[in-house]
C-alpha cells in the first residue's frame, strides 16, 4: 500500500480534551484529564492495570460519555457518515461470515458501493497478508489471524485516527511481531495512531511519545526517550522499575 | 431474511389460512358430547349435506355451555337435552323455533361387583338411594350438562339431599360423558350414563350396564334456532332448514336407522303442532 | 402395557394407510401451528431484539414480565381470545370463532413471548460481545440490532423452535376457540383429547406418537443445521 493522503478536507484533528472525568461507581476511573491529540507522533498510553488507559481510549472513540468535562474534535462526526476513527480490541469481534465479507461489511457501512467494496476489501486483506484467507470463515481463524483482520478492516476505512486497546496482550510473540508490522505500516501511510499497552518494550519499539496515566490522572507526557531514560514522575520511575517483561 | 420479506410472508402465510369457508354455506350447532361421541351426528349430517348442501359444524359441549354459546350469539343452532333449561333459554327470548326432536335413555353403569346390590333393577330412584346408602363411590358430571341436571333431579326426587349427604364417595369431575366414563371405570364406581356413548365407549374396564328400563330414565333432546331477533347474524334460514329437516320424516327415519352394534340409540319423536 | 403396544400399532396403521381424515388432521395441525409461529415470530423477533440492544427505564419489570408470559396457561390464552372473538365481543363482527384462524391467532398470542424472551435473551448476550465493535464501525441503533440479529441467526432458530414446540402441543386455546369441529378445526391436540374421552385410549395414543414423532422431526433437523453453522462459521 503506498503512501494516500488521509487527511480530510476538513481534519477531526487536533482532539481536545477539557477536563475528563469518568465515574462508575464510587471512584474516577478517569480524572480530570486535559490534554491535546495532534496528527504526527504515535502516541502510547502507558500505564499499570486500572489506571484508566482503555476507558480513556474509549471515551476518546466516543464508546463512552464522560461524566464530566468535553472531548472535541476538530470537527464533528455526524451520524449516518462514513466514521474518520477506528478502533481495534484486544480480542476481535467478527461477524459469522468470510474474512473478506467483514472487511465489505465495514466498507459498506462507510458507504462505499458494492463492486467498489470487493476490490478495496482484497487489497486490505493483501496488505497485512490475509489475501489467500479471504473466504475462510473469519471466526475459525487463529487469534493472531482475526486480529489481522481486524486491522485490515479498520485500515480499509482509511482512518485519520486509528486506537487500539492493548492489540497484542492475547497474542503470541510471532503474531505480536506481525501486528506491530501492520500498526507501523498503517503509520507510515499517515494515520494517526494511539494505543494503550502495559508492555514497555511494546511502548518503546512503537511510540513517539508516552501518555503516562496512574489511577485516572495524567502523570507525565514525554517523548518517548525521555520518558523512558529520566522520567520526571515518581509514579513513572516506579513503574518503569518494577514492570516485568521488557519484550 | 431481512424483516420486510419476513412480514409479507407471515401475511401470505395467514391469509392462506383463512377459512375458504366464506364460500361455503354452513351453520353452527352448539350441542352435546352425547350426541357426537355417540356418533349419531357423523350418521345423520353427511345426509343432510347431500340433500341440501349446507354443511353443519358442530361444537360438542355439554347442554349448559351449548346454550350459554347461544345466548352470546356464537351459535346458529342449539340441540341439547334439558327440557327445564331450554325452556328457559326461549322464555328469555334467547331462541325460537323449538321441536322435541327425539330421545334416548340413561342408563346406572356399575362394576360388575356392585357393592350397592343394584344389578337387574327397574328403579332408578332405589337404585339412587342404596348407592347412597351404601356410600358406593359414584361419578358425577357435574358440568351444568343436560346428563347432570338429570342427574340431580333423580337425586331428588329419590328423597336424596346430595348437596349435604354428599362425602368423598360422591365424585365430581366436571367433565363430558366421555372423561367422566373413564374416571368411573379406573375406580369401579357407579355412573349415570346415556346409552350412546355408553355404546361407543372402549374403555370400559369392570364396568356394565346394571339399571335400565325405568320411564324415567328417558332423556328428551329439542333443538332450537337461535333467536336472530337478538342476533341479527344469525344463519336463520340454513338454520330452519336443518331444524325443520331433523324433525321432518327423512330426518327422523335417518335418526332411527342409527345405530351402534345393532343397537338403536335415539329414538325419534317429534309429533307437530 | 398392552394399551401402549395397541397405539403403536394402530398409529403405523393409520400412517401407512394414509388415512384420509388422519391426513386433513395432522395438515391443519401444521397449517394452523406454522402459521402462528410464523407471524409469531415477525412479532417477537424485532420485539426481542429491540428489548436486547435498549437502555430504558422500566427495562428490568418488562424483561420479568416477559419472561413471566412464557408460562401463560393455554387454556387462559384460549379463553381470553374466545371473548375477543365471540359475537358478544369486541371482534364478533368479523365471525372469526370456530374457524382456523382463531386458532392461529390464540396460538399466535400464546407462543409470541416465548419467542420475545428467547430473542431477547440471546440478543442481549451477543450484543454484549458485538456492541463495542459494530459501534466503532458506524453501525447505529437498527442497522447494529439487524446485523446482530442475522449474525446469530441459527441461535434465534432455537427460539422459534421452542415457540412451535409449544404451539404443536398445546390444547387448551385451540379448542376453546376453535371448538374441535370435525374436519374444520380438529387438530392433533383436540383429536387426541376426543379419542381419550371417548375411551378410544388405543387410538389417541397412537395419534400422540405421530404428534411427538412430528415435533422430534422438526427438532433434530433445526439441531443439525445449527450444528452444521457451528462447523462452517465459528
Amino acid at each position: 500500500m503506498g503512501k494516500e493522503p488521509v487527511r480530510a478536507p476538513t481534519s477531526i484533528l487536533p482532539l481536545r480534551l477539557h477536563d475528563v472525568s469518568f465515574v462508575a461507581g464510587e471512584r474516577p476511573i478517569v480524572d480530570r484529564i486535559s490534554l491535546v491529540l495532534d496528527a504526527g507522533p504515535r502516541t502510547v498510553i502507558l500505564g499499570p492495570n486500572g489506571a484508566g488507559k482503555s476507558v480513556l481510549m474509549r471515551l476518546c472513540h466516543g464508546l463512552l460519555a464522560p461524566t464530566s468535562g468535553r472531548i472535541e474534535w476538530a470537527s464533528r462526526e455526524r451520524p449516518g457518515e462514513r466514521r474518520r476513527q477506528a478502533m481495534v480490541f484486544q480480542r476481535p469481534v467478527m461477524l459469522r461470515r468470510s474474512a473478506i465479507a467483514n472487511v465489505e461489511y465495514a466498507l459498506g457501512l462507510a458507504g462505499i458501493l458494492a463492486v467498489e467494496r470487493t476490490r478495496q476489501a482484497r487489497d486490505a486483506l493483501g496488505s497485512v497478508g490475509l489475501g489467500h484467507l479471504a473466504e475462510r470463515s473469519a471466526r475459525v481463524l487463529s487469534g493472531g489471524e482475526q486480529q489481522r483482520l481486524a486491522l485490515a478492516r479498520a485500515w480499509a476505512l482509511r482512518p485519520e485516527v486509528l486506537f487500539l486497546d492493548e492489540p497484542t496482550a492475547s497474542l503470541d510473540p510471532g503474531a505480536s511481531a506481525e501486528v506491530e508490522r501492520i500498526v507501523e505500516a498503517i503509520h507510515a501511510a499517515g494515520t494517526k495512531i494511539v494505543m494503550c499497552t502495559h508492555n514497555l518494550g511494546q511502548a518503546r519499539r512503537l511510540g513517539d511519545e508516552i501518555l503516562f496515566l496512574h489511577q485516572g490522572r495524567l502523570a507525565e507526557r514525554a517523548p518517548v526517550d525521555r520518558f523512558f531514560d529520566q522520567p520526571a514522575s515518581p509514579e513513572a520511575k516506579a513503574f518503569i522499575k518494577g514492570e516485568l517483561p521488557w519484550t | 431474511m431481512d424483516l420486510k420479506r419476513r412480514i409479507v410472508l407471515a401475511a401470505a402465510l395467514a391469509a392462506a389460512a383463512l377459512p375458504l369457508a366464506a364460500q361455503e354455506k354452513f351453520i353452527i350447532v352448539a350441542s352435546t358430547t352425547s350426541t357426537e361421541q355417540s356418533g349419531l351426528f357423523g350418521y345423520l349430517l353427511p345426509i343432510f349435506e347431500k340433500e341440501t348442501g349446507i354443511k353443519v359444524r358442530v361444537v360438542a359441549l355439554g347442554t349448559g355451555q351449548a346454550l350459554d354459546l347461544g345466548r352470546r350469539g356464537d351459535a346458529d343452532v342449539v340441540f341439547v337435552h334439558d327440557p327445564a333449561a331450554e325452556r328457559k333459554f326461549l322464555d328469555e327470548g334467547a331462541g325460537v323455533n323449538y321441536k322435541q326432536v327425539m330421545y334416548n335413555d340413561f342408563v346406572i353403569i356399575g362394576p360388575k361387583s356392585d357393592p350397592a346390590r343394584i344389578a337387574g333393577g327397574k328403579d332408578v330412584l332405589a337404585a339412587l338411594k342404596k348407592i347412597e346408602s351404601a356410600k358406593a363411590p359414584f361419578v358425577s358430571r357435574a358440568d351444568k350438562s343436560g346428563t347432570h341436571a338429570a342427574e340431580l333431579r333423580y337425586w331428588k326426587a329419590a328423597g336424596v339431599d346430595i348437596d349435604s349427604q354428599k362425602g368423598p364417595w360422591y365424585k365430581e369431575t366436571g367433565s363430558g360423558m366421555g372423561p367422566a366414563l373413564n374416571t368411573a371405570s379406573s375406580m369401579n364406581a357407579y355412573i349415570l350414563a346415556d346409552r350412546g356413548t355408553w355404546l361407543a365407549f372402549n374403555n370400559r374396564g369392570d364396568l356394565a350396564i346394571l339399571v335400565e328400563g325405568d320411564q324415567k330414565l328417558f332423556n328428551q333432546y329439542g333443538i332450537m334456532l337461535v333467536n336472530p331477533a337478538k342476533h341479527p347474524h344469525v344463519k336463520k334460514d340454513l338454520g330452519n332448514a336443518f331444524i325443520n329437516w331433523v324433525v321432518s320424516p327423512a330426518g327422523q327415519k335417518a335418526i332411527s336407522d342409527y345405530k351402534v352394534g345393532g343397537e338403536q340409540l335415539f329414538f325419534p319423536n317429534y309429533k307437530a303442532g | 402395557m398392552e394399551t401402549i403396544l395397541h397405539a403403536l400399532r394402530d398409529a403405523s396403521r393409520l400412517v401407512a394407510a394414509f388415512d384420509p381424515k388422519l391426513v386433513e388432521i395432522v395438515a391443519l395441525s401444521l397449517e394452523v401451528s406454522l402459521t402462528a409461529v410464523v407471524l409469531a415470530t415477525a412479532l417477537a423477533l424485532p420485539l426481542g431484539a429491540a428489548i436486547g440492544v435498549s437502555k430504558f427505564r422500566g427495562r428490568q419489570t418488562v424483561i420479568v414480565v416477559l419472561n413471566a408470559s412464557m408460562g401463560l396457561p393455554p387454556v387462559v390464552v384460549g379463553l381470553l381470545v374466545y371473548l375477543l372473538l365471540s359475537r358478544a365481543g369486541p371482534l364478533g363482527e368479523m365471525g372469526l370463532l370456530f374457524t382456523p384462524t382463531a386458532m392461529v391467532i390464540a396460538q399466535t398470542v400464546l407462543i409470541l413471548p416465548i419467542i420475545a424472551a428467547l430473542t431477547r435473551q440471546a440478543v442481549e448476550d451477543a450484543w454484549r460481545e458485538y456492541r463495542e465493535q459494530l459501534r466503532s464501525l458506524g453501525a447505529g441503533g437498527w442497522s447494529a440490532a439487524l446485523t446482530l440479529v442475522w449474525d446469530i441467526r441459527f441461535s434465534l432458530l432455537t427460539a422459534v423452535l421452542a415457540g412451535l414446540g409449544r404451539a404443536a402441543a398445546e390444547v387448551g386455546a385451540v379448542m376453546i376457540v376453535g371448538g374441535n369441529i370435525d374436519g374444520v378445526t380438529r387438530v392433533m391436540t383436540t383429536a387426541i383429547a376426543l379419542e381419550t374421552s371417548k375411551g378410544d385410549l388405543a387410538l389417541a395414543l397412537g395419534l400422540g406418537v405421530i404428534l411427538v414423532t412430528l415435533v422430534l422431526v422438526l427438532n433434530a433437523a433445526a439441531y443439525a443445521l445449527k450444528e452444521a453453522a457451528q462447523r462452517r462459521y465459528g
